[in-house]
């Protein structure tokens, strides 16, 4: 037995900042002190609180250490592991009160939380499929093959309330009545692990941090729905996720829990990994589909749905990663276990990406009807510097903004719809106001036309025009008529085209123009971008009393637009400088560099 | 896997293994070794593995292991205390690997603090 783990993060946050360095320090610290066998280290998935990365938990202390260095690991090891005092110096600082140190778990950002998707993220090691079955792993899956007919997984699932999780918000459980209604010598189950929205990553970390947990929960749909194959799409960009995903494959059928007669109950079932390319529309279900039988991804009309002529023309349940990680829990707790959480509408609790202007950027799990304010001040810990909150984009590229005077609303489905965003995958991009609203419009669209799979007309040669609109208004050459235009095109595309990509691009623009015209005007009418955001329409220039003539701006100036003139302000002793704005690029060097703010745009 | 029972069994063998992660905010027994530089000479590490394995053996639930700094008291080194909640603390010195498993026998598993091999009985 070992007396201490030490749970480093192994989550693609904190590896690209070397958590896999640390370990491999710690493992030969550890080993130099001869405590190897008393001190386990465990790599796990996403702790959530990526901002402070890299991330070590050590038990049975519970002591968090954020933002860790190789330079640290000797000093863990000796003060910590080897002599159990702790190193106070390296403690998140939340969880340090007086002499004691706080459990974790009464932190501000972890107390608001309710985990259930990822419940099981940054608690085992992904890769070692025993740790998983003592955390109840697989006993969902044993009671749904040895205690509940297909018809009873079907029914707790509706009874749940569960709703898509990738965008759509459509009841799980009824999808899957849907295929398992319909005839057919062989179904499929598929999992959408093409999560492409910008700032969205809930699903690489159910997927790096809980890997088996999908394997399980595409076993129980096979179960209910009477499919044999299962295939996960997930993005070739993941490669941890993939690697871990695959392992969990190949340790689940080395231990009899794929493949045939699963817990004798005379069900067969497998599951197979498809890499996806990098094409955005993929991610929608049926140019997924296409995608995974071989061929381009492009999306075809619906109907026929998926439940009836889906993968291989074969009836199919698609679900995406959130959606199915809720499920094991589900069918081992009941359905009130799930329905008790959330609003009347929307069961459960909701993974968000929290991104953008906040300080605790990460991964968080509320249950539905917690409010933005909540989300974002208590657990996201605010907005950096002391700015002002202007707005929160949810749903990506497809989803719309809520402006300050929404921060109260409680986050469900319908809610979000309603206030013209939507939940979408969980992405929550926090804005400031140093964000203009019109160019992160620019921005997502920019994203769908980039896209685009080009196959209809609406989508392929709308957004451009849409995007060239916008690029007109941004540089300062647009007329309200160009606005008028805009939201005509908008609706244009919303109603024409064939899939959600494009049904859904325009929600940007229109969700920004709703909410902040008076920046669109601003940009159309007084050819200035309030936030000083647009190049075009931002001039620098210098205050001549409040230069203290130093000369920095100059001296780092790129184009040499800065030069000194002759007036001396009261009070200084050098000449101040001048921009001149035929030379200056924009680029905002001298602002950075003035200490004295002297630099306006 | 063809039976709910093997599932168990694996259950069973790899919650022990993760059993020192549950003791999360020390609201189990707490055993701690002395394990400074006196602490250590007189050969603490012996007995810190020989109470994890003990443990693990006996399978005692809700109580972890860890070490401290000196106690105060080298001379009466290896020392081993025992924080069970609610009650008040145990102290044993001049541990001895031997010693461990009558320590989690009768002092874990059933309750009763070895007298003879605590502080008061072995200064007196």
């Amino acid at each position: 037995m070992y007396r201490s783990h030490v749970l480093v993060c192994g989550g693609t946050g904190c590896t690209s900042s070397h958590s896999g360095e640390l370990i491999e320090a710690l493992e030969a610290n550890i080993k130099e002190k001869g405590l190897e066998e008393e001190i386990k280290v465990v790599r796990t998935g996403c702790f959530g609180l990526c901002a402070l990365g890299p991330i070590m938990i050590v038990y049975p202390e519970g002591c968090f250490y954020s933002e860790v260095k190789v330079d640290d690991i000797p000093e863990i090891v000796e003060e910590h592991l080897l002599k159990g005092r702790i190193v106070k110096r390296l403690l998140y600082k939340e969880t340090v009160e007086a002499e004691n140190v706080k459990p974790l778990s009464e932190t501000n950002f972890y107390k608001k939380q309710h985990r259930v998707a990822l419940r099981n993220c940054g608690v085992i090691d992904p890769e070692n499929i025993e740790e998983y079955i003592a955390y109840d792993g697989y006993a969902a899956l044993a009671k749904a093959l040895t205690e509940m007919t297909p018809e009873d997984v079907i029914k707790t699932v509706i009874d749940s309330g569960l709703r898509g999780r990738g965008g759509g918000g459509f009841p799980t459980g009824r999808k899957w009545s849907f295929t398992a209604a319909n005839k057919a010598d062989q179904k499929y189950v598929v999992c959408n692990a093409d999560e492409g929205d910008p700032g969205a990553f809930m699903d690489r970390s159910v997927l790096e941090g809980d890997p088996h947990c999908l394997v399980e929960a595409m076993t129980i749909c096979g179960y209910a729905t009477g499919a044999t194959e299962g295939y996960v799409y997930v993005r070739a960009e993941y490669p941890i996720a993939v690697q871990r995903l695959q392992k969990a494959i190949d340790d689940a059928r080395e231990y009899g829990l794929l493949g045939k007669n699963i817990f004798g109950s005379g069900f067969d079932f497998d599951l197979f990994v498809r890499l996806g390319a990098g094409a955005f529309v993929c991610g929608e279900e049926t140019a997924l589909m296409t995608s995974i039988e071989g061929n381009r991804g492009e999306p075809r009309p619906r109907p026929p749905y998926p439940a009836v002529k889906g993968l291989f023309g074969k009836p199919t349940t698609e679900n995406n990663v959130e959606t199915f990680a809720n499920i094991p829990q589900i069918i081992l707790k009941g359905a009130e276990f799930f329905n008790t959480m959330g609003t009347e509408t929307s069961k459960g609790t909701k993974v968000f990406a929290l991104g953008g202007k906040i300080n605790n950027t990460g991964l968080v799990e509320v249950p539905m009807g917690t409010t933005l304010r909540e989300i974002i001040e208590d657990i996201g810990g605010g907005i950096p510097n002391g700015k002002k909150f202007k707005a929160a984009q949810t749903g990506g590229p497809s989803g719309g903004c809520l402006p300050a005077d929404l921060l109260d609303i409680k986050i469900d489905y319908d809610n979000l719809v309603a206030k013209g965003a939507m939940m979408g995958s969980g992405g929550l991009i926090v804005m400031d106001e140093d964000d203009c609203m019109v160019d992160i419009a620019k921005f997502f669209l920019k994203f769908t036309v980039d896209e685009s799979c080009g196959k209809c007309t609406p989508c392929r040669v709308g957004t451009r025009r849409l995007l060239e609109i916008l690029e007109k208004i941004t540089s300062g050459k647009g007329t309200m008529e160009d606005l008028e235009r805009m939201e005509y095109l908008c609706n244009y595309i919303k109603e024409n085209s064939l899939c959600g990509l494009g049904q859904t691009a325009p929600n940007p623009v229109l969700s920004t123009y709703q909410r902040f015209r008076d920046e669109y005007i601003a940009h159309v009418v007084d050819k200035k971008c309030p936030a000083g955001v647009c190049k075009d329409l931002v001039t620098y220039s210098i205050d001549k009393d409040k230069c203290i003539g130093c000369g920095v701006c100059a001296r780092n100036c790129p184009v040499d637009a800065i030069t000194r003139t002759e007036y001396i302000a009261p009070g200084h002793k050098l000449a101040s400088f001048s921009i001149d704005t035929d030379k200056c690029v924009k680029c905002g060097v001298c602002v950075g560099n003035c200490k004295f703010k002297a630099v306006i745009k | 896997m063809k039976s709910l029972e093997e599932l168990l069994a694996i259950k069973q063998k790899a919650q022990a293994q993760i059993a020192a992660r549950d003791a999360d905010g020390n609201d189990g027994t707490r055993v701690v070794v002395g394990m400074a530089t006196c602490g250590i000479a007189a050969g603490a590490r012996p007995v810190l593995k020989a109470l994890t394995d003990e443990i693990a053996k006996r399978e005692v639930k809700h109580v972890s292991v860890t070490q401290t700094g000196c106690i105060g008291m080298c001379q009466y080194e290896p020392i081993v205390e025992v924080f069970e909640p609610g009650k008040e603390k145990v102290t044993y010195v001049k541990m001895t690997a031997e010693k461990v498993a009558k320590v989690v026998n009768e002092h874990l598993v059933n309750g009763n603090p070895v007298v003879e091999y605590t502080v008061g009985a072995v200064t007196e």
